[in-house]
């Protein structure tokens, strides 16, 4: 039997009749449509499911929803506002960090937590930040060198973000 | 990333890094791909696979599974009873069993229900009798036991393919040796596992006025719409043209979805049956079981070499693990042996390889397709006797080198080669000579007891940019591109390509703007669909740059020559004086005279009606010997690597660390540099996987380990740093010059890191993948007598003589220099 909950998505409320035990992988992909959360594995295995629990990155073939009903949560389609893109967005596409482009989503999700608790983090953070997240294609080169490329771009937008609160 | 050369010509899109065109739809989450397809009214399906590795099927009970409520449809074996397969050569397939299963995991039975819950309630209520057979589950177990049949296929015993070749006079070859050696060596298999499972959607639209009575689409996630068009056809009994099917963006291949498979035929049977649209997407598990992973081979190479260096005959062979079906297995075959001649040049060589049959998931191909394991086995060995000689393994690799533009003893013909280059930029980039001078110093205070020992090694590889030949025999192009023109300026591109993350999509659009004079963000492209866009074969063998990058050079052509045909005329100046960049037409020696490409499109379609082209290609005549078999290794070019590799190992642990990787790749010229380096990263990771950690274990029949948690993949913990070159030297018939990138990169790090270890210990261990196990045991078979030794690898009952006709053949001597031959293009 369904039982009707809600879940907050992307800044977005949705009263959802969900099977209890459908994981929020299948609520987010079947029942709200947002197939950008990918699934590799649903076993908790492979990363690809990557959503942000507020803020947090989790793994959603793992949880349920009745149990985030009080959380915000992000998917990737979440990142983008009024078209445009979140800066880790743009360099995976800038620097081919993306190939067939099965864990990006997830791999982004971990990239803006990480980005967001640590600004300039190195190579060994991105390492441990990343270690869930399993790419086949890229050997994980190019997509360090899209959160370095991101890291820079976003301290330029904080700098004139700052600029432009000081001339106000 | 580096490159040493510069381009050779000036060109505006091409050699640049720039952002695939389909990247964003990738990391905003809009790319659908086949799982994320949901049609109205759809169906779920499952397939109920064997629980035994060998068995007799004597009875199948669905009637239970069909009363459930909310199960629609079930299939079994007699529904669907035309064999099929890739190869026209292993038609040894049925989409789901009638007699017999083969392994744990073939499909019995598939059913369709309104939702999976359904699926799992009735996959229990199917009641399968099965009688158990002996399963045999290695090489050894397959050829120790021929009256145990796995395979109909099989020739002889389980032996489902033995080749045997002699090119040149090996004899004498031996006999003009001064040192000759033999080993042996083994290669585990592995598997593809690509992040997204495989996943499709079948939708059979009735039309009763119809004599076929209807059409069928197929979403797949598939590297090859157009051979799964056609085994549809064959299966399903319904002809090519009400066939249907798409290859939305995959997520992942490598060689592992490049076979027709069960549940494609499956789903699209239960569509038909239904009338309404049916999804199967397969669970982690079921990747393991589809496999048509790496082969695990067991290799004995036997060379002779001269005092100097001098490679005088080299004799090799194979014995493979198959599996339970053919799969591409033919095809691998003879790429374990006939791809050695493309790297050194041998004055003669024998090859004998043997396929067996195992009652184990099919293996079939794997990015490197059959050449992986050769290529470690004979680098590793070329490494052993340079050491033996005395030489500098470097030195020894490049005095033996193939040179450009000759051809090779069994008859394939070589084009560019930039092999020395490659390894003379992995030696400058790993300091090779500093690292073995300071290894070689007397050790300082202190680092004599030092548990962890460090090495650097080195190998070189080759690897084909497509296959000279098709799959099944026919003289039609291999790949076809068509382009359309708007008069608003929109360009479209046709072409079956299937883009599976190597970036294939973006190839065709810097191609076609290159030669147009626009932006490739300007152009809309419609690939992998068999009904919509023109043939290309697949992409497998690493053939699309190549293939279609010329096609789409042909096709771009023929519209450029219309479009300056016109705008010469309105500037009153030759065509020849004009060039195109950036959306503009202009004369090339005075910029000042140009016209809008959009403003050219217009006049030319004024002039000629609506703008269309289409262009093609197929490989060149003549790149192959005249013998039976001479159709497996021939390619328009090779593409040349080397490898670095730096490790350390622990002797009191046996972990093994890889801490860097060089890779230099001849890539002829770069179409994106970008996506030629991510390539190589892609492949030198998955190599560094193979080499060290990838184990693919059965038990009891069963795959011991069907998980992305305990099948291990390397993280970004155990990822080494890796160091790419890119050299470019162009060849004469590559799209603007370029050669492949997406396989040949990963052979030479396995052998690489095998040589790292062995530099670093001084001990080999000549199988994969080198665990921190099998280092303790090699270590301690040299210094403690009292443990056994390391397992025999030559299997315990080969067979002699060599169960096949031996076919000879020699290259005639005015065929040894080959001369460049242009790219064949198609007409309109």
């Amino acid at each position: 039997m369904r039982e009707l909950i809600t879940l907050r998505v992307n800044g977005e409320r949705h009263e959802v009749a969900v099977v209890p035990h459908h994981t929020l992988l299948e609520v987010l992909r079947e029942d709200l449509g947002l197939i950008g959360t990918k699934h590799g594995c649903e076993l908790g295995e492979c990363g690809a499911c990557t959503v942000l629990i507020d803020g947090a990155p989790v793994l959603s073939c793992l949880t349920l929803p009745v149990e985030v009903q009080e959380c915000e949560i992000t998917t990737i389609e979440g990142l983008e506002h009024n078209g445009k893109l979140h800066p880790l967005q743009e360099t995976f596409a800038e620097l081919g960090a993306a190939q067939c482009g099965y864990c990006t989503p997830g791999m982004i999700l971990s990239g803006v937590a990480l980005l967001n608790a640590c600004p300039a983090p190195t190579r060994e953070q991105m390492r441990e930040a990343l270690a869930g997240n399993l790419c086949r294609c890229t050997g994980y080169t190019k997509i360090y060198e899209a959160i370095d490329a991101a890291v820079q771009r976003l301290a330029t937008a904080d700098v004139s973000a700052a600029h432009e609160r000081g001339k106000g | 990333m580096s490159r040493p050369r510069k381009n050779q010509r000036a060109y505006h899109v091409v050699g640049t890094p720039r952002p695939k065109v389909d990247a964003y739809g990738k990391v905003t989450g809009r790319a659908l791909y086949a799982d994320d397809i949901m049609l109205p009214r759809m169906l779920y399906a499952r397939l109920l696979r064997s629980p035994h590795a060998h068995a007799r099927i004597l009875s199948i009970d669905v009637r239970r599974a069909l009363e459930l409520p909310g199960v629609v449809a079930i299939l079994t074996g007699e529904d669907l009873p035309q064999k099929f397969g890739i190869l026209p050569s292993s038609q040894d397939e049925l989409a789901l069993a009638i007699d017999k299963v083969r392994y744990v995991g073939d499909p019995v039975a598939a059913v369709a229900a309104l939702d999976p819950e359904t699926l799992d309630e009735a996959m229990k209520l199917i009641n399968v009798q099965y009688e158990e057979l002996p399963a045999l589950m290695s090489i050894d177990e397959a050829l120790s036991h021929p009256e145990v049949k796995i395979n109909e296929d099989a020739r002889i015993g389980n032996i489902h393919k033995a080749v045997s070749y002699e090119f040149g006079d090996v004899e004498a070859g031996f006999a003009d040796a001064d040192y000759i050696r033999e080993d042996w060596f083994y290669y585990e298999g592995n598997t593809h596992a690509p992040l997204e499972a495989h996943a499709c959607v079948a939708s059979w639209e009735p039309n009763p006025s119809d004599p076929v009575g209807g059409k069928l689409t197929l979403w797949s996630s598939t590297q090859t719409p157009h051979y799964v068009h056609r085994e549809l056809s064959k299966v399903l009994k319904i002809p090519q043209s009400h066939i249907r099917v798409i290859a939305p963006p995959v997520g992942g291949g490598f060689g592992g979805k490049s076979d027709p498979f069960s549940h494609e035929i499956c789903a699209c049977e239960l569509s038909r049956r239904t009338g309404r649209p049916v999804k199967i997407t397969c669970t982690r598990e079921e990747v393991f079981l589809l496999h048509r992973g790496r082969h695990p081979v067991k290799m004995w190479i036997k060379t002779g070499v001269k005092r100097d260096g001098t490679l005088t005959a080299m004799h090799f062979r194979s014995f493979l693990d198959g599996g339970a079906y053919g799969s591409y297995g033919v095809a691998t075959t003879y790429y374990t042996g006939v791809l050695q001649t493309v790297t050194y040049q041998l004055p003669c060589y024998k090859f004998e390889g043997m396929r067996l049959f195992t009652n184990k998931p099919p293996c079939g191909p794997k990015r490197g397709h059959g050449t992986t394991q050769p290529r470690y086995a004979v680098e590793a060995h070329m490494d052993k006797l340079a050491h033996d000689l005395g030489l500098d393994p470097v030195a020894f690799r490049r005095h033996n080198l193939i040179k450009p533009y000759t051809r090779t003893i069994n008859g394939l013909r070589v084009t560019s080669c930039a092999l020395g280059e490659c390894l003379d930029q992995v030696v400058a980039h790993s300091n090779w000579h500093e690292f073995h001078a300071a290894k070689a110093a007397p050790s300082k205070n202190g680092q004599k007891h030092d548990p962890i020992k460090c090495g650097l090694g080195i190998a070189a590889s080759s690897y084909i940019c497509g296959a000279g030949k098709p799959i099944y025999w026919n003289d039609l192009p291999h790949s076809a591109v068509q382009i359309k023109l708007d008069r608003g300026g929109g360009i479209t591109v046709y072409c079956g390509a299937t883009d599976i993350g190597q970036g294939s999509t973006s190839i065709l659009a810097y191609v076609v703007a290159e030669e147009l004079g626009v932006q490739p963000e300007q152009i809309h492209l419609e690939t992998a669909d068999t009904t919509l866009t023109p043939v290309d074969l697949g992409s497998y063998s690493s053939r699309v740059t190549f293939m279609a990058g010329n096609a789409a050079i042909a096709a771009a052509r023929k519209l450029r020559d219309q479009i300056f045909m016109v705008a010469a005329e309105h500037l009153q100046l030759t065509a020849e004086r004009l060039t195109a960049a950036d959306g503009i037409i202009y004369a090339e020696d005075d910029p000042g005279l140009a016209l809008p490409f959009v403003k050219a499109v217009q006049m030319a379609e004024a002039r000629f009606g609506a703008l269309v082209s289409s262009g093609s290609y197929a490989p060149p005549e003549g790149i192959h010997g005249n013998y039976k078999g001479a159709g497996v290794g021939p390619s328009p070019a090779y593409s040349y690597s080397a490898c670095a590799a730096q490790v350390a190992v622990d002797l009191e642990t046996g972990e093994l660390t890889v801490e860097k990787l060089w890779l230099a790749h001849d890539v002829g010229q770069s179409i994106n540099p970008l996506l030629v380096a991510g390539q190589v990263e892609g492949g030198a990771y998955m190599g560094f996987g193979e080499a060290v950690m990838e184990q693919q274990i059965f038990r009891k029949g069963r795959h011991k380990i069907p998980s992305l948690l305990d099948y291990k993949l390397a993280t970004t913990l155990d990822t080494p740093e890796i160091e790419t070159i890119l050299v470019e030297i162009p060849d004469l018939e590559g799209p603007f010059g370029g050669k492949e990138a997406g396989q040949g990169p990963l052979n030479p790090v396995i052998p690489a890191i095998a040589n790292a270890v062995y530099n670093a210990i001084g001990v080999r261990i000549d199988e994969t993948p080198i665990t921190p196990d099998k280092i303790l045991r090699a270590i301690r078979a040299v210094t403690d007598t009292r443990t056994t030794q390391r397992a025999q690898i030559a299997p315990v009952a080969a067979p002699s003589p060599w169960p096949t006709r031996l076919i000879t053949w020699r290259p005639e001597q005015d065929t040894v220099q080959a001369q460049p031959v242009p790219a064949k293009g198609g007409d309109d």
